[in-house]
């Protein structure tokens, strides 16, 4: 149980680029990808603003070489994009040279085009085949094609925002385990009509900038990504001399039971999750450099996550910040996308500031990093939190 | 590495399996499309304040797991995992008819809760309290599977004692418009009796939740001992046999110590091939069964059929019903499960007697 | 006054689904929250959607419930000053 899992690949697309160079561009350059929304029609249009991703599904469709008779999501071009980036990123020209699996995660799968065709199905063959394409798991089926992973180990998670992030622990645990000597892990989620009315009930949407930790915070901004890692054994980093990039150190998943959809006031479950991913990587508190959190900017989520962080850390809080002022809240695929950011932290020895921040919560006092800054670091820690109290943490460090 | 028991079980399906002692003895038989479970008296087991929001998939998830909990004699589980295909459809269907009928307005915030797909998983941890491990699955017909594997890897590790693990799916209206229109469920109604003679494209399409507490301790009420799970998210036709072959020679078995292979035929005519090419060819001599006809098919309707296994392992009985051939075996001591939808997300499980 | 009150009775139970309650059940000034009718934040959220429909009333902020849901005393009350349909 002692193996090290290492991280030899990674892929991204998200508001504020499309493959891994731009979005690392786009952090230390703070630019962010929030704007108002341009390819859904929706009454909302004005109250609420969104990381989107610049391509059309057309453009998606070109960039993989598929007919345009093809049945993909957005959710399914989106994962694509970034798990074929992932494993060029590692090198990989035989993917099935190697036991391969895919853990992927969605929360919306192929609601997109559902919501699109939902009644003019029934009189109309024209768009039918999106049908099929609607559950979950469709999405992971045809990145996993895209990827030429054929008679493996493929799979899907969905809890709900810590989605991706359990995706990479699963990813982690087969790899431990030694059921698979390569995993791609991640997450896609795209936008759609259906999360923005579903967040709108519940009435935690910015209708400006998002401002994680800041107290006059108003709500998030929903955003759309995929990010993918691809996570290989000893054996084959060893056998194939390969660079890695970083390691999966530690992680826990814990559930609030509290609340169907807000988080506990002192974030117990988060508490757990950090605590037993320290536990996991063989950590103190104190051997973290840098936490990015789940920040998503609602008035429950950052209370209860800055609470929970002070319940594990005390008074040596290390330096945290929020990535979604640059991303919007990318659902399911957050995990993934901060993991990507995690390492690249790590690989560059930089903290990516919370943007947006003016205002100490009143609260507590801590204050997530505000400022570009360069430091050495060894360790970081992702948190991502979901609905259904579902709680989870990551570890990556440069060791294995 | 410890061995991975099932030390209790709960099912909600179209057959009355939430009478507790009645192991298929009394069928229910149906000449549908579509067919609906049969409810037990979600009273018994959910309180009225909390049940009053909660989609019927959420009912039967809970009503299945306080079942298996009582099964095993069981307070509290170290984690939970929920497999899904398509979680609380009717809330999901309901909340985007609610946003395209009225424009996107005066929408409700209960349904887009009930349609996130770990409601199910989410809401039983609220009635249970447990703060452990919470994780769903939701990759078609592997959704299920996906726990297994999961489970077991926690369970052999000792990184949990007790796990409650379970598939669940309910029936949404408008879903099945639609899957009726791409041929995914028939337009003609079928006996279940006749379930695979239909020769017609599609399946019946039902809804049900099957849950268990997996555990690293055996105890008298066991079940059963899960010995492998394997999932592929495509296997080609020719490759069924030598897959399920090397599925068991990785367990240190072979074709004739299978004592019974339990099969995911749904009378679907253009993929039911997939079953035939096993029946009439590595297991022809070997006790065969199915249970489709008597669960009718979605997405975790494979757990009916995990049901199924773990409760003729404890018995050391074989419902009449579920036989696919004449073919007897003296005891059941390793039973082989293989399961698919429409040629993908294939599965290979193996229990056996402990 | 008293027929609007017994009309957000009528709709209190039948949009949160309180399956055994009828309006008699629910005194003027029962507490709606907590210890009294037990609602909680998500049926906060649903009265809110009530006010916007039936009484053209636009909460922004869930927050503004808080003490206009005390009651059925205070939800008519506010109501009544503040409805546009």
């Amino acid at each position: 149980m002692s193996r090290g899992v290492a991280i030899t690949g990674m892929g991204i697309i998200s508001a504020i680029g499309n493959n891994v160079a731009e979005n690392y561009q786009a952090l230390i350059s703070e630019t962010k990808g929030i704007s108002r929304i341009s390819k859904i029609k929706t009454t909302h249009q004005n109250d609420i603003m969104v990381g989107e991703i610049a391509y059309t599904n057309q453009e998606l469709e070109t960039l993989l070489g598929l007919t345009p008779d093809n049945n993909y999501s957005r959710t399914a071009f989106l994962g694509a994009i970034a798990a074929k980036e992932a494993i060029n990123d590692a090198n990989i020209s035989d993917i099935n040279k190697y036991k391969t699996g895919l853990v992927s995660a969605t929360s919306v799968g192929g609601m997109d085009m559902t919501e699109k065709y939902y009644y003019e199905y029934l009189d109309d063959a024209t768009h039918r085949k999106y049908i099929a394409g609607h559950n979950a798991g469709d999405s992971s089926q045809k990145i996993a094609e895209q990827l030429g992973i054929e008679q493996s180990l493929v799979t899907t998670i969905s809890t709900a925002c810590s989605s991706a992030a359990n995706a990479i622990m699963l990813g982690a645990r087969l790899i431990k385990s030694g059921q698979l000597d390569r995993v791609v892990v991640g997450g896609s989620d795209c936008l759609s009509k259906f999360t923005i009315n579903g967040f709108k009930t519940l009435m935690i949407l910015s209708d400006t900038y998002n401002t994680p930790f800041d107290d006059n915070r108003k709500g998030l901004n929903l955003g759309e990504a995929a990010a993918f890692l691809v996570l290989e054994s000893d054996a084959v980093v060893n056998s194939e001399n390969k660079k890695v990039l970083a390691y999966v150190k530690g992680y826990g998943n814990a559930n609030d039971a509290f609340h169907q959809t807000a988080s506990s006031d002192n974030g117990d479950g988060a508490t757990l999750a950090m605590e037993k991913a320290l536990q996991v990587a063989n950590f103190s508190s104190k051997d973290i450099d840098y936490i990015n959190a789940h920040g998503t900017a609602t008035g429950n989520n950052d209370l209860s996550e800055g609470r929970a962080i002070i319940r594990v850390f005390g008074e040596n809080v290390p330096d945290f910040s929020s990535t979604k002022a640059y991303t919007g809240h990318t659902l399911a695929a957050a995990g993934a996308v901060e993991a990507v950011y995690s390492v690249l932290a790590l690989q560059n020895n930089v903290i990516f500031p919370n943007l947006n921040f003016k205002t100490q919560m009143q609260e507590f006092s801590i204050t997530p990093q505000l400022t570009f800054k360069e430091k050495p670091l060894q360790t970081v820690m992702s948190n991502s939190f979901g609905f259904g109290g579902n709680c989870s943490t990551v570890i990556f460090s440069k060791e294995a | 590495m410890k061995s991975v028991y099932i030390n209790s079980v709960g099912s909600i399906s179209v057959q009355k399996t939430y009478e507790s002692n009645n192991f298929l003895e009394e069928i229910v038989e149906y000449n549908d499309t579509v067919i609906p479970a049969q409810d037990p008296n979600y009273k018994d087991y959910i309180p009225p304040a909390a049940a009053r929001r909660m989609a019927k998939g959420i009912k039967m998830g809970i009503v299945a797991s306080k079942m298996a909990l009582q099964d095993a004699s069981l307070e509290q589980v170290d984690a939970i995992i929920t497999g899904t295909g398509m979680g609380c459809l009717r809330d999901s269907e309901k909340f985007l008819s609610n946003i395209l009928d009225n424009d996107e307005q005066y929408l409700t915030p209960t349904p887009f809760i009930q349609s996130t797909h770990n409601t199910v998983g989410g809401q039983i941890a609220l009635e249970l309290q447990c703060k452990g491990y919470n994780f769903t699955y939701v990759h078609g017909s592997n959704s299920f599977e996906s726990c297994l594997i999961d489970a077991k890897l926690q369970l052999e590790q000792n990184e949990a004692q007790n796990i409650l693990v379970g598939g669940v799916d309910e029936i949404g209206e408008h879903t099945v418009k639609l899957l009726k229109l791409v041929g995914q469920i028939k337009t003609e109604p079928v006996n279940s009796s006749e379930l695979l003679l239909s020769n017609t494209k599609g399946v019946v399409f039902s809804e049900g939740a099957n849950f268990f507490v997996f555990s690293n301790q055996q105890q008298a009420s066991s079940y059963a001992e899960i010995v492998g799970v394997d999932i592929f998210n495509t296997l080609p036709i020719e490759s069924v046999s030598n897959t399920a072959e090397s599925f068991l020679k990785d367990h240190n078995l072979s074709v004739n110590d299978v004592d019974l292979v339990i099969l995911g035929n749904n009378g679907d005519v253009r993929f039911d091939d997939f079953y035939n090419t096993l029946t009439s060819g590595i297991f022809k001599e070997t006790q065969q069964a199915y249970y489709k006809h008597l669960s009718g098919e979605f997405h975790t309707a494979s757990s009916f059929g995990f049901w199924l296994a773990a409760n003729i392992l404890k018995a050391q009985s074989l419902p009449k019903v579920v036989k696919l051939n004449d073919k007897n075996t003296s005891q059941f001591k390793n039973i082989l499960l293989y399961n698919q939808f429409c040629g993908e997300n294939h599965s290979f499980t193996l229990l056996r007697k402990c | 006054m008293d027929a609007l009150k017994q009309e957000l009775k009528e709709n209190i139970i039948e949009q949160l689904n309180l399956e055994d309650m009828t309006p008699a059940d629910i005194a003027d000034d029962d507490m709606l929250f907590g210890d009294g009718l037990g609602l909680d934040s998500i049926d906060a959220l649903e009265l809110i959607v009530m006010l916007d429909k039936n009484y053209g009333i636009k909460l922004t902020d869930p927050k503004e419930g808080r003490t206009i849901f005390e009651s059925i005393n205070t939800m008519a009350a506010y109501i009544t000053e503040h409805r546009s349909k």
